[in-house]
């Protein structure tokens, strides 16, 4: 059943909340500059900002560990940086280099990587979940601990392969966390407009899974809710659901003249954004010292300047090599040891 | 088909079959049937009538680590999966360039003959061969049937393997030993001298039939199995036409943006003047599949047809 998250607000320790900070930063820091790279032309495609949602990636990627998976959609560079994937990486990939995460195959909204089991940017709505299944039964097949965390946006709740993939997930049991960020707004369909029912959360609850709503403007309770499902996941409890209740700050993607909602409403959420209003919660736990700050956008702004650098000096793959990567190189078959030496 | 899986099954543990009605019920062509019992609910997993979260499942199993054999009762209802197949499958090694790899197996049945009407009947897998990224078995022999799964499952990308409803009821035998096949190469069924006639699947015998007819006519036909539609193996095709000099291809698939359409293609750009005449195709009618008998009968293609066919291209007349 849904349930409401009636815990008290989280205590808040010095080191932890400016770590959060820090991470929240590094996201926006980051987006803004690829507004800037984007207007230059040196990014091209689609770009999604994330603006405005940071709390969410950063909160729940504490809730995971690095043995667990995620899969998220194509608003997913806030969740790669929060999951560790470098700067460098996700730049240079928005470049198109070869030393992007993708190898500039995927762009900014195909975000890959193996090392920190990151499963992709997924740029077709709802078409995540059924893999965030599939791999929360490889692991449950394998009898192993892992968590499988789903990110994706409330319209993937109007896809079939949404209500599919959670039936699935329920019926078998699997170790994965659905996490739904309602941003209130499908591109330009708002909520009300597309769903007859809009509370998200019954939704998850017709198929018998535990879900609750989260305050995705406020880090610290995005980082104990989703640690709470995640520890229930992992301890057998089957899938759970989370919806993290946001807003995005900027135009869904660059071509978006935000017709559809009203300047008052984003400015009323502008003011729960969420990096001001951790900044206030360490100030009123005497935990704030401005120098703190300047340090940290320093930090941060030396972080993206090199990952600037790093995709500017990066290479462009070899023409020759456009046919890679539609199937695996023979001489690198992962594949299946179909002659095991059991 | 079915001692190729539990053959699969007993080789490596971390292969499971996975679709609708594969466990209690046995599968639908009874493919299946006794598997659960050997091997388990786990690994013999039924699934609701959702196509694209099982086959999405699959994907996502596959790069977790599991070997899945996902089945798919038939092409059309895979219709339902085109997103994961094709958007998913087929692109997800290249979009992480190179990291993730999707070594999946699913398997599907394809064709007409049944008297199962519009929404089971299609022959679709010339229209999958057009994605690269995805492999295109379509195994008409017994050898074949059992093998081509082997081989698929070694395979480190994503293998659809169509499976003509008729020729799940073909009996012979098989050597005990039958392994793993290869599967790139196109094989000469019938060697001949007068005209290649290339096909797969579910026309491979009544074209072989159709050349023992027209053997009876002194016209020496090869007859030429495709096996594999993607990647298709040209290099045989050119081959045989160059021994040729006449082609013909048979094709259950409608004419319209086709395999067959593509054969041709191919010929015309590797041996155009090598033939003797034009080349020419034997196709299902531009129809939705019919539910009565003659009509699905004339709908697809017929040893006569092709006979027909053929002594048009080699003698120029009916």
């Amino acid at each position: 059943m849904a349930q409401k998250n009636r815990r008290k607000q989280p205590t808040i320790d010095r080191e932890h909340g400016l770590f959060l900070l820090k991470d929240m930063l590094r996201i926006r820091r980051l987006e803004e500059k690829c507004v800037e790279l984007y207007t230059a032309s040196k990014i091209r495609g689609f770009v999604h900002l994330y603006i405005g949602e940071e709390a969410i990636a950063v909160g729940a990627m504490l809730a995971l560990v690095p043995e667990d998976n995620i899969v998220a959609t194509y608003r997913e560079h806030g969740h790669a940086l929060a999951r560790g994937v470098s700067a460098n990486a996700i730049m240079a990939e928005m470049y198109g280099k070869v030393e992007g995460c993708s190898r500039g195959r995927g762009g900014s909204m195909h975000l890959f990587d193996a090392a920190t089991r990151f499963y992709g940017g997924n740029a077709i709505v709802g078409g995540g979940l059924p893999l965030a299944v599939g791999l929360g039964l490889a692991d449950k097949l394998a009898g192993r601990q892992r968590v499988t965390a789903c990110f994706f946006g409330e319209g993937a709740v109007a896809e079939g392969e949404f209500h599919e993939s959670m039936n699935l997930a329920a019926l078998w049991k699997l170790p994965v966390l659905f996490c739904c960020e309602n941003n209130l707004y499908a591109m330009g369909t708002a909520l009300a407009r597309s769903e007859s029912e809009t509370d998200i959360c019954l939704k998850a609850s017709a198929f018998e899974i535990p879900a609750w709503p989260v305050d995705g403007m406020d880090v610290l309770a995005v980082e104990e809710a989703t640690k709470r499902a995640a520890i229930a996941v992992r301890a057998g409890g089957g899938p759970h659901f989370l919806e993290y209740r946001t807003y995005r700050f900027r135009a869904h993607s660059m071509y978006d003249p935000e017709l559809y909602r009203d300047k008052l409403e984003v400015e009323e959420w502008k003011k729960r954004d969420p990096i001001p209003n951790l900044v206030e919660r360490l100030k009123q736990h005497n935990l704030w010292q401005e120098e703190v700050w300047t340090e940290m956008e320093a930090e941060v702004a030396r972080e993206i300047d090199a990952a600037v650098e790093f995709a500017e000096a990066g290479h462009w793959e070899p023409v020759e090599e456009l046919t890679r990567f539609v199937y695996s190189d023979p001489s690198l078959r992962s594949g299946p040891a179909l002659n095991p030496e059991r | 088909m079915r001692a190729a899986i539990r053959d699969a099954l007993l080789r490596d543990e971390r292969v499971f079959l996975m679709g609708e009605d594969v466990g209690r019920y046995g599968g639908c062509f009874a493919v299946s049937k006794g598997l659960l019992d050997e091997f388990g609910p786990e690994r013999i997993r039924d699934t609701p009538l959702s196509e694209s979260a099982f086959v999405g499942a699959g994907i996502g199993a596959a790069m977790g680590g599991a070997r899945p054999i996902v089945e798919i009762m038939t092409v059309n209802f895979s219709l339902l999966a085109l997103d994961q197949i094709v958007n998913n499958a087929a692109t997800i090694l290249h979009m992480s360039g190179g990291q993730f790899n999707i070594p999946l197996v699913i398997r599907m049945t394809t064709g007409a003959g049944r008297q199962l009407a519009a929404q089971h009947s299609h022959s679709l897998e010339g229209w999958y061969a057009h994605i690269p990224g995805i492999k295109v078995l379509t195994p008409a022999t017994l050898e074949d049937a059992r093998g081509m799964l082997w081989t698929a499952l070694e395979d480190p990308d994503p293998v659809l393997i169509f499976e003509n409803g008729l020729l799940y009821n073909m009996e012979g035998e098989l050597a005990g030993d039958a392994g793993p096949v290869e599967i790139f190469q196109a094989a000469i069924r019938r060697p001949g001298k007068q005209i290649s006639l290339f096909t797969y699947g579910g026309t491979l015998f009544k074209t072989l039939q159709a050349a023992e007819e027209l053997a009876r006519e002194q016209i020496d036909a090869e007859v030429v199995d495709l096996r594999t539609l993607r990647p298709l193996d040209t290099a045989t095709i050119v081959d045989s036409v160059k021994r040729t000099h006449r082609a013909l291809i048979v094709d259950e698939g409608w004419k319209t943006g086709s395999i067959s359409a593509e054969i041709m293609a191919r010929i015309m750009e590797n041996a155009f003047y090598e033939l003797d005449a034009p080349v020419a195709r034997v196709c299902s009618a531009e129809v939705p599949m019919p539910y009565p008998k003659h009509l699905e009968d004339a709908a697809i293609p017929q040893t006569p047809g092709i006979v027909a066919a053929a002594r048009r291209v080699v003698t120029g007349h009916e």
